[in-house]
């Protein structure tokens, strides 16, 4: 058969994109994340890479299917699990993974705890894996210098291997903090030339955290009363002083802790009756009881 | 002489791309795939050696496959089946079971006749293949 003729002349990348329902889930990022612009504009890069990978291939171009696999480096609570759970919805619906299920992993889930333990235990996660991606969180703990007998190399090694022969069948994401990712390629070239996308996520701005807050009480049915919105705004950046903050994970922590507060003073008004108004209102008093602002 | 066991059996053998399918289909329907090997082809061998765990919670083919080539290259001149296992309550049992390699040349089977009692006759078949010790039997 002549492909001159069973490729068709021209294709329309518009009905492509509405075929594929990649937008919606493009959309829902824009709608859900907030901040991650640098973050955001890749992935449409990347969206927009394979819709035109896919209309070359109907019009017969061959190209070698293109390299998925992707690092996520930033700081905790920067959002990367849940981008990488949306990088998979969108793979799937641009049908470069055939299921769009997420498998995500640390490194005691590949790495055994003694002499041919390992191989087993990676290849069980590589098949969970398989047509879907594979997110490794915490990478750079898969390579342990200090020791040379660590079984983490081994773990690489049979990685490598499936991101190299299997590139159809998964697509591999490592993610981590920035600076001890960079050590952790410096190391493992070979895993480093074999990723083609290096997605890099901001810190998010006190603005942002805000609106994150926001949005994370309005999904657990709260919603802050005109003190608690100002306690808010000082709290958010006394807490991004202190050690360990963890940008949006914190600030899920601390609106656990503004719950748990809310909770009892609603318990010590024992004799009034509550209304919805008063079971939904997070005060400012709720926040100000933090130690930060101690 | 073809042995014919489990399903498809009768069909020309399946390619990897419909054993894929086959197994995409047990998978859709939450069954554990299982991979086993045994040079003994008597249909009532159900001792087929396992080739390691059965898999539960694949999403996608490609892993068993990977499990099934694997077996293949350490015994191509052996019978490999994939078994789909059910373990819904009720059902608890093989759903789904073909053979996906098999020996170049398959000897068949001998029949014997055994007479008893009033020239009765017994038969009995027994694989030409089995005949030879372990190790040996399609050389």
């Amino acid at each position: 058969m002549n492909s001159a003729t069973s490729a068709p002349e021209t294709v329309d990348l518009s009905t492509l994109l509405a075929d594929s329902r990649v937008t919606e889930v493009l959309d829902e990022l824009d709608r859900e994340l907030i901040g991650l612009t640098p973050v955001k504009a890749r992935i449409r890069d990347i969206a927009a890479l394979l819709l035109v990978e896919r209309a070359r291939k109907q019009l017969g171009l061959a190209g070698g299917s293109p390299s998925l696999h992707m690092s996520f480096t930033g700081n905790p609570g920067t959002g990367k699990t849940t981008v990488a759970l949306r990088m998979a919805q969108i793979l799937h619906r641009l049908g470069y993974v055939r299921k769009g299920h997420l498998v995500a992993v640390t490194r005691d889930d590949l790495v055994g705890q003694y002499i041919g333990h390992t191989a087993p235990k990676t290849k069980e996660i590589l098949k969970k894996a398989m047509g879907g991606v594979l997110f490794i969180d915490e990478a750079y703990y898969l390579y342990r210098p200090e020791n040379e007998r660590d079984y983490g190399q081994e773990a690489i090694e049979i990685l490598l291997q499936v991101m190299e022969n299997q590139r159809d069948d998964l697509v591999v994401i490592l993610a981590g903090y920035a600076d001890r990712m960079e050590t952790f390629f410096r190391s493992n070239p070979g895993l480093s030339s074999r990723i083609a996308h290096h997605l890099e996520f901001p810190d998010y701005l006190p603005v942002e955290l805000e609106q994150i807050a926001q949005r994370m009480l309005a999904a657990m049915q709260y919603r802050l009363s005109g003190s608690g919105l100002a306690a808010l705004h000082e709290y958010i950046p006394l807490r991004m002083k202190q050690p360990h903050f963890a940008n949006a994970r914190s600030i899920r922590n601390a609106l656990d802790r503004a719950r748990l507060r809310q909770a009892n003073r609603l318990f010590e008004q024992k004799g009034r009756q509550l209304d919805r108004e008063a079971l939904m209102t997070i005060e400012g008093e709720d926040l100000r009881a933090s130690r930060v602002f101690t | 002489m073809k042995i014919t066991q489990g399903t498809f059996s009768f069909l020309p053998d399946l390619t990897d791309a419909e054993i894929g399918a086959q197994i995409d289909y047990a998978l859709a329907h939450g069954w554990a795939i299982g991979v086993e090997y045994t040079d003994d082809p008597h249909p009532r061998n159900f001792y087929w050696e396992l080739w390691g765990n059965p898999m539960f919670d694949l999403k996608d083919a490609a892993g068993a496959m990977l499990e099934v080539q694997a077996c293949r290259k350490a015994h191509p001149q052996e019978y490999v089946r994939v078994n789909a296992f059910d373990a819904t309550r009720g059902f608890e049992t093989t759903r789904l079971s073909f053979i996906v390699n098999r020996p170049t040349t398959e000897p068949g089977f001998l029949l014997k006749r055994h007479e008893v009692a009033g020239r009765q006759i017994q038969y009995t078949i027994e694989s030409y293949a089995t005949q030879k010790p372990e190790g040996q039997r399609y050389e």
